[in-house]
């Protein structure tokens, strides 16, 4: 497939794996924001290419793991309503909730709905004019404008039976929250190059300047991911710390004006909880007023009790890269991908899971 | 987070109004209908990038070559600071 | 072009003074016996059928294999066949993958109230046409009705049974370090044909699911190859990762895939991508895994690859004993990672 498959040279891979080793002096502590990425480091086999000098720590650019219990808790509730179709990505349903996952609420009967885009949820709509199609509109700045655009679409064909349940979270203040933290060990950022093609590169520089951290920006394929350690450890090596941008192919500095504008039109920026971490001032995105009959907390008048999260569950810690998950008393024995207590464990590129498939291929034999 | 993949734009299949545009997109052998609403630059034979069914970005082709020429580069570079013994 | 799905009526259907099924239908009563009558015995004549004993009596002697599966698919009707291709060739595979040639079947319907009698025939025309492919009996059965919302359209359960071939010796405790993982063909088809229907993807060329009755293909191989084929298992839910991580954990052996020789189709492949989904996971049909001795691998291949069902063959990794209890694969750009059980359904990603 083109703009795809080239990017999964094996030779160029070998080259630039060699490059790194060449240029590596000091031991170096990567963080890659995305699942994306982090999914592609583990499916490839990357993370046991690199030098041993490199860490990669798994950041929390996982809207699954990060989406806090209250909010499953919430899709839940409304997923439980008569007259409700609850329609949500793949990867959210086995997220647990303080009670239940939406998977075992849809065993139990709830009308839950697995799309591949809002805009389907805007169809079903439509075409189900009794029911009432709640979208639950999780992700990061990339997915906001699709339900960005999917409530204005709505509201374009007059529909009343159709809202959002928003639970979106932004990267640059989790990326300041980790680097603010006393016992930071980030010594550079693989920043989300999908990310970055909706909003831009700008409010990344001055993060790179406070903290005095370098930031490539990524895409997600194995060339592009070493590349960009490529061009990270070539500034930590030299003292710099620049933001550098990898994906131009897709990635300009100004990002996409139509998304922001969408963005814009329909979201308000608001605090959000991150699952394990905790609120995160002005770090999330909520349906402003202007669309509040799209906003599903306003139209159900949701008001259920706050959930707290699993105390045994150390995911905050890791996701921020101040733990290992091999350093959690439960990782392996009681939370499991199977049976998970938290979320970096229910999705494949949570920190706990791919630490999980991967770990044990510590003791792969290398040829 | 955030899959996107490249996809070849080859139709464009409904301008419901100024903004609201839809075209055919054909990934490798696999066609979706795409909402092209972000990328009103985009024309047919371009490359798009695709994520929950909207197209998020027109693939720069320039800059993606440039990807393969970065190490070659860096060689060059290198051998110009090597001093020669 | 979008995927059209032909209902390719080959026996004309017989004239019912009625459209759709309804409680009465399996009482037990008149109208069961109409029913019976006029449709599921014609169509599937055959001597012991048309004794019409509340069992099937007959003689097997010798070593014998016998294995049952319930057909619950969603939807009925896709590109490459429907639910009642399935419900042969899904238990006639099963029984081959024992070494054994399905002889009889039995047959049992749960049909829901309002299912209509033209996708009734439909699926048994399926059913009559793959069990004659597959040279298989329908010997006894059983047809049930539920109530409308108790069911989903029809679930069909069929077991098979059949004699072992004299040369055969499957079992995973015959497999040793060194043998050879061969899969029979084109992974993922079958999953992703359903996938493009739930999900509105439309193929340049369709993709159909892959469900075919391989007794003959395996039954070929076994005769020529006998004990040498050590194990041989369909990988359906949960696809070629899964069987592989079942003998993993039951031999404690390792098995080592490389990525690049994964026989994948380039629209199936496309699809798994958009979808983010995982080939390795996905439902496959017609398909199967052989691990054979590493010295009769090659000829083990050519033959295969000779067979209609085979053409894709590939081999694909070995067993060793590097990671006991695991499945391994090095990645097309060269990393190796380990290919773990799929955890609960597989679900499309955002991520």
């Amino acid at each position: 497939m083109k703009f795809l498959t080239e990017y999964r040279d094996p030779e160029m891979v070998v080259q630039y794996v060699k490059e790194i080793k060449a240029i590596t002096t000091k031991p170096w502590t990567l963080m890659e924001i995305c699942g994306g990425q982090t999914h592609s480091l583990v499916k490839n086999g990357i993370l046991d290419m690199l030098p041993k000098l490199i860490t990669m720590v798994h950041g929390p650019g996982c809207p699954v793991c990060v989406t806090s219990v209250s909010v499953i808790d919430e899709a839940i509730y409304l997923a439980e309503q008569p007259h409700v179709i609850l329609c949500s990505f793949g990867d959210m349903l086995r997220v647990p909730g303080s009670k239940k996952s939406l998977l075992e609420a849809k065993a139990e009967g709830a009308d839950i709905r697995i799309l591949y885009s809002p805009l389907e949820a805007v169809q079903l709509a439509k075409s189900n004019p009794d029911k009432q199609v709640v979208f639950f509109a999780v992700g990061f700045e990339t997915t906001a404008p699709a339900n960005a655009l999917s409530v204005v679409h709505a509201a374009s064909l007059g529909l009343n039976n159709y809202s959002i349940l928003a639970s979106h979270v932004l990267v640059p203040p989790a990326m300041e929250a980790i680097l603010g933290d006393d016992e930071n060990t980030i010594n550079a950022f693989l920043a989300a190059g999908h990310v970055c093609t909706i909003m831009g590169i700008d409010e990344y520089y001055p993060i790179a300047e406070k903290y005095k951290c370098p930031i490539v920006v990524t895409g997600f394929e194995p060339v592009d991911l070493l590349q960009g350690i490529l061009m990270a450890v070539q500034q930590l090596e030299r003292g710099e710390y620049k933001v550098e941008n990898q994906y131009a192919r897709s990635v300009q500095r100004e990002g996409n004006k139509m998304a922001k504008e969408t963005i814009q039109k329909v979201f308000t920026v608001s605090d959000r909880v991150w699952r394990g971490i905790g609120n995160i001032p002005e770090s999330g995105y909520e349906v402003n007023e202007k669309y509040k009959n799209f906003n599903a907390r306003v139209k159900f008048k949701i008001n259920i009790p706050l959930a707290e999260e699993n105390k045994e569950c150390i995911s905050g810690a890791i996701m921020k890269g101040l733990k290992k998950p091999k350093e959690c008393p439960n990782f392996g024995i009681q939370c499991k991908p199977e049976h998970p207590l938290g979320a970096p464990m229910v999705s494949s590129e949570g920190a706990c899971a791919a630490y999980y498939h991967y770990a044990s291929a510590d003791e792969v034999v290398l040829e | 987070m955030c899959l996107a993949i490249p996809g070849k734009l080859i139709a464009i299949t409904a301008q419901l109004d100024d903004t609201f545009r839809t075209g055919k997109v054909s990934f490798g052998g696999i066609q979706k209908e795409v909402n092209l609403f972000m990328v009103p630059e985009a024309k047919i034979d371009d490359y798009l990038l695709v994520h929950v069914g909207v197209a998020i970005s027109v693939v720069d082709e320039e800059e993606a070559k440039l990807t393969f020429k970065y190490l070659k580069d860096m060689g060059e570079v290198e051998e110009l600071e090597t001093p020669i013994n | 072009m979008s995927t059209k799905i032909k209902m390719n009526i080959s026996c004309p259907m017989p004239k019912f003074d009625f459209d759709v099924i309804t409680m009465g239908h399996g009482s037990g009563g008149l109208l069961t016996h109409k029913f019976l009558q006029s449709g599921v015995f014609d169509i599937l004549k055959n001597d012991l059928l048309d004794q019409q004993h509340d069992g099937a009596i007959f003689e097997l002697t010798g070593k014998t294999a016998f294995s049952t599966d319930s057909y619950v698919i969603s939807p009925i009707f896709f590109p490459g066949g429907n639910i009642g291709d399935l419900a042969i060739n899904g238990t006639v595979n099963d029984i081959a993958m024992c070494g054994a040639e399905a002889k009889y079947m039995s047959l049992g319907f749960i049909i829901e109230e309002g299912f209509t009698m033209k996708e009734f025939w439909e699926v048994l025309v399926s059913i009559k046409n793959a069990a004659d492919k597959a040279n298989v009996k329908i010997v006894t059965g059983d047809t049930k009705v539920v109530e409308k919302g108790k069911g989903d359209k029809i679930f069909i359960n069929t077991s098979g049974i059949g004699m072992v071939h004299p040369k055969a010796n499957i079992h995973h405790n015959n497999i040793e370090e060194g043998d050879v993982i061969i899969v029979s063909g084109n992974i993922a088809n079958h999953g992703i044909a359903i996938m493009s229907i739930r999900e509105g993807l439309d193929f340049e060329t369709a993709i159909e699911s892959d469900t075919v009755n391989l007794n003959h293909t395996v039954l070929r191989l076994i005769n020529t190859f006998g004990n040498d084929i050590k194990f041989l298992r369909d990988p359906t839910r949960g696809g070629v990762a899964s069987v592989l991580n079942e003998i993993a954990e039951l031999t404690q052996l390792s098995f080592y895939l490389e990525q690049s020789l994964i026989p994948l189709n380039d629209a199936v492949e496309g699809a798994c991508e958009m979808l983010g989904l995982d080939p390795l996971y996905v439902a496959n049909e017609g398909l199967f895994l052989a691990v054979v001795k590493k010295e009769i691998a090659q000829s083990f291949l050519t033959s295969l690859k000779a067979d209609e069902n085979g053409t894709h063959a590939a081999i694909i990794g070995e067993v060793t004993h590097t990671n006991p209890g695991k499945v391994i694969m090095k990645s097309r750009v060269g990393g190796k990672r380990i290919v773990t059980y799929l955890t609960g359904e597989q679900l499309p990603r955002i991520c």
